[in-house]
């Protein structure tokens, strides 16, 4: 499905597939940014705290810029991002494809000579192959602003120190391989719901278990291409 | 127009089609009755290959469908408008823009032009107030007519209906009928109708086709039906209170 979709990419330069795109980055990125805000806010406070706390103990919290910087850019941004997309944005993919194709609608659009794959699964796929890595840098923002709230109000460290240590050790590979991480991750979310969408079978039952494998489906291949991409790029 | 070669089609052990042949002939208002679970719908879906046969051909116009690749799939789906049993209007998508989608999809045209055109086919169907409205704020007998709306937009040569009636109450059922039959004749379309409802399928049928146990235990039109020997038809018949004495009609004044 994956490749079917991509041969359809030129045909997201059309004036009507731009529209179906643009509102698909608004669903699975405007709409997502609360929670996102939330959730990435509170990794980055966690972080430092627990970072923080044990370097106190050798008197080395002036390093938790660096430790929940690197820490945000290279993992846990995309990675977080990307359960938070796969659970809201994943599974609403699949329930909407599921019930289209339960109520006969997918049926109807290849009587139209329409392509569902193209109509359906391609703008859906360039909308997150976009919005994820500009959500996962939104995510770092905060997360990283999260770590500097905590450093200067329960670990002595100023925000002057916290982000002047952050540069100092924070490379642009951390950045480049997280963003990377992530458009990877937004294909594996798109292709993993639309697939189970249109798997669909046996009515509302049938889209209530399309939903559940979509989120789990996708958390595991998360998992397993996160931890393959870091060892691609960061050799022991 | 279409010809079904000795289909059969299985779902696990049980063939809904055994060897069912028949043939279609252009500008007729072709029904095919039969209990639920007989295969009427399996026998539609044939028509525009979203089944394929485990035996025999489906011959569309001579030209085989069930073994067309995609591209003369395409070219041969494009003769046929499709009206589903719960109409299969896209739910985010007004009314309008439902029955604009084919030729959004498929023209060059400009929106302006498109949405005209779409007007025009729901002033067609009676529903031209119902341009601006989603498929959730319409009743079933709108929804249903705001799909064949959609199903008439490209002109095709062919109309299928599943189950246009199902679920409405008589009145919105005659008017169905009446949609059904005076599409035929303006368009001069060919028309197959899946019901189980026999008072439509007696009112607008040219011919009558009863499958039953995955063959067409019989064939003919109305009158023909309902004479019809064969005491599968008979009983089909009298469960619906159509009696053999007279013309369909009088039995209905009865």
């Amino acid at each position: 499905m994956l490749g079917e979709a991509m041969t359809h990419f030129r045909s997201a330069l059309k004036r009507r597939a731009r529209h179906d795109i643009v509102e698909q980055m608004y669903v699975a990125g405007i709409k997502s940014l609360g929670v996102i805000t939330v959730v990435a806010l509170f990794t980055g406070m966690i972080l430092a705290l627990q970072t923080g706390l044990e370097l106190r103990r050798f008197g080395l919290q002036a390093n938790i810029g660096t430790a929940v910087t690197v820490v945000m850019l290279r993992e846990m941004g995309p990675f977080m991002t990307a359960l938070i997309i796969a659970a809201s944005v994943g599974s609403a993919i699949a329930a909407h494809i599921g019930t289209m194709v339960v109520s006969e609608e997918v049926a109807a659009l290849e009587i139209m000579s329409i392509n569902p794959v193209r109509f359906l699964v391609m703008p859906r796929l360039v909308s997150l192959m976009i919005m994820m890595p500009l959500l996962t840098l939104f995510t770092n923002i905060i997360g990283v602003i999260g770590g500097a709230i905590v450093g200067a109000t329960q670990l002595e460290v100023t925000m002057t120190a916290y982000f002047d240590n952050a540069r100092l050790f924070a490379q642009n590979k951390d950045l480049y391989v997280g963003l990377l991480k992530s458009v990877v991750f937004g294909m594996v979310i798109a292709t993993v719901a639309c697939h189970q969408g249109f798997s669909t079978t046996e009515g509302a039952v049938g889209v209530g278990r399309a939903t559940r494998r979509t989120v789990i489906i996708s958390f595991l291949t998360i998992l397993v291409l996160g931890y393959m991409i870091t060892r691609l790029f960061y050799k022991l | 127009m279409i010809r079904f070669e000795q289909v059969t089609k299985r779902f696990g052990a049980k063939a809904v089609l055994d060897g069912v042949d028949f043939e279609i002939k252009k500008g007729e208002v072709f029904i095919i009755v039969g209990l639920s679970g007989a295969g009427k719908s399996v026998t539609l879906k044939h028509m525009v290959r979203l089944l394929t046969p485990d035996e025999g051909r489906v011959l569309v116009d001579g030209e085989c469908i069930s073994d067309a690749g995609s591209k003369d799939l395409e070219r041969m789906r494009n003769k046929f408008g499709y009206l589903f049993q719960s109409g299969a209007l896209l739910q985010w998508m007004t009314a309008g823009e439902n029955v604009g989608l084919p030729l959004r999809e498929h023209s060059k045209k400009p929106d302006e032009e498109i949405n005209k055109i779409a007007r025009e086919k729901l002033k067609l169907v009676g529903l031209e107030e119902a341009f601006d409205k989603y498929p959730a704020n319409l009743s079933g007998g709108m929804r249903k007519r705001a799909a064949l709306a959609r199903a008439i937009i490209r002109e095709p040569d062919i109309i299928l209906y599943d189950e246009p009636t199902s679920g409405l109450d008589p009145a919105t059922s005659r008017t169905i009928d009446r949609l059904i039959a005076d599409t035929s004749r303006k368009l001069g379309v060919t028309s197959i109708v899946v019901t189980h409802d026999l008072h439509s399928a007696l009112s607008i049928g040219d011919r009558i086709g009863m499958l039953d146990g995955g063959k067409i235990v019989e064939l003919a039109d109305p009158a023909g039906f309902i004479a019809s020997k064969q005491e599968r038809v008979k009983l089909f018949l009298e469960s619906q209170y159509i009696t053999r004495k007279g013309s369909w009609e009088e039995s209905t004044a009865s």
